[in-house]
């Protein structure tokens, strides 16, 4: 099991302080009260006062008198109200009125908490702007509120520290790879591109980052491009997906390249013009393969056929989603 | 750069509409896919007059969430599909490449910079 200062830590770090503090300074009132509060008329008796205690398991409740507070009633009252047997008297005689404590529906939560604080009263009536009742708000629902906050910091920290630092951490053995195969035909335009936007999905899937799966994706593009455009029978391309780097192979029957340095130099083309045309053979394509991957080597033969591999490294924070 | 500003300043058609919100920083205007590739940047468009599939594959390969083809060429049902089923939005225009990247120049969307020099045999 984890451990929770471990948690703790990782959320001081995606600023969990920040948001608490954000929460306690910037949400309002309106967001943590208690909305359409019980409350009494001051004509109600104490006994009424008593039975609403009973049924809700509150402490207090406002007085409203034509939609306007005009007072707070409690606990410590209806005990006033039991000692001198007064308990059919009116709420009236017992609540308290004149300057009462209150909390604005738009005000700060930090503010409504200083209240509390410096009075220390449980509970205090929320008016809006019109003065009229709106809810109730106790410091129990501010610690409420808190802890929900956090509860959602540490499912959000959880979920950070449970990503993946490597492909296939999940997954124990000597050894893991995972392989793609894809037979690509000769001269099939339509579908090119098909192999390797599958390969950059499959990456996408399991967690490499965006940069790390779009030059794996360049590379074989242009290797499958190759396979299109140049072979006798087509041919296949096999990607072996390890923990630490990525190997892809182009590999063909035939017809093979006669030079292979020649044919590595940018510009270098055998493209006829209707394969220019298409956009290709303008002999960068194995320049970008070099470029996009971390080493690149190709075997040729003539009348045998021709095999490109790439290996692409994968550093920590490309397997991980950003 | 967003499409519809795009639009505006080269009088183009949209064809394909985009999945989310698109705003350019920069073009390539190039009918050469491994020259497009070999220079990509993120947020760029691409302007093309090469309007067969292989100009969406590359747009996706490079991730280039948008394509302007040029000079009124109206691509292919295949290349259209296709931009369907990957995401990426497809615009037309009416000028030719040079008019299309000059206006969108002028317009103030960047190009690709001063880029390495590759010596060719």
């Amino acid at each position: 099991m984890k451990s929770r200062f471990a948690l703790l830590s990782l959320m001081g770090k995606s600023g969990a302080l920040t948001k608490i503090h954000e929460l306690v300074r910037e949400m309002p009132v309106s967001r943590v009260m208690t909305t359409s509060p019980a409350t009494l008329s001051p004509d109600d008796s104490m006994q009424d006062f008593q039975a609403l205690l009973r049924k809700l398991r509150i402490s207090g409740a406002p007085v409203v008198e034509d939609e306007k507070l005009v007072g707070i009633i409690s606990i410590e009252d209806l005990i006033h109200a039991m000692e001198t047997g007064e308990l059919s008297h009116a709420v009236r005689e017992y609540m308290t009125t004149g300057d009462l404590i209150v909390a604005r529906a738009q005000e700060p939560v930090m503010e409504a908490l200083r209240r509390f604080e410096r009075t220390g009263v449980g509970r205090m009536p929320v008016l809006n702007p019109r003065e009229k009742l709106v809810g109730i708000i106790t410091r129990g629902d501010i610690t409420e509120a808190l802890l929900h906050a956090l509860q959602e910091l540490y499912a959000e920290a959880e979920e950070i520290q449970s990503q993946p630092q490597h492909f296939f951490e999940a997954l124990e053995s000597e050894s893991t790879n995972l392989l793609l195969r894809y037979h690509v035909e000769k001269d099939d335009f339509a579908r090119g591109g098909d192999a390797s936007a599958k390969i950059k999905q499959a990456l996408l899937r399991i967690g490499a980052s965006p940069k790390l799966a779009r030059r794996v994706a360049i590379a074989t593009y242009e290797a499958e491009i190759n396979l299109i455009i140049h072979t006798d029978s087509g041919g296949f391309i096999l990607a072996d997906i390890q923990p630490d780097e990525i190997n892809i192979v182009a590999q063909d029957s035939g017809p093979g390249i006669p030079d292979v340095e020649l044919a590595r130099q940018p510009g270098y083309s055998t493209a006829t013009s209707e394969i220019r045309e298409k956009g290709f053979g303008a002999g960068m394509g194995l320049v970008n393969i070099d470029r996009c991957s971390d080493e690149m080597s190709m075997w040729s033969a003539v009348g045998v056929g021709t095999r490109l591999q790439m290996k692409f490294d994968v550093s920590p924070e490309e397997a991980r989603i950003k | 750069m967003n499409l519809q500003e795009i639009l505006d300043v080269v009088d183009g058609e949209m064809l394909v509409e985009p999945l989310y919100n698109v705003d350019l920083e920069r073009a390539c205007a190039s009918d050469l896919m491994s020259d497009v590739l070999l220079f990509t940047k993120p947020s760029m468009l691409l302007v093309t007059g090469l309007t067969n599939p292989q100009a969406v594959r590359t747009a996706d390969m490079a991730e280039a969430p948008a394509l302007l083809f040029v000079r009124g060429k109206y691509p292919p049902k295949e290349t259209l599909a296709l931009a369907q089923e990957m995401g990426i939005a497809v615009m037309l225009s009416p000028y030719t490449m040079f008019e299309t990247a000059g206006l969108l120049y002028e317009a103030g969307l960047q190009g690709l910079g001063k880029l390495p020099i590759i010596k060719q045999r």
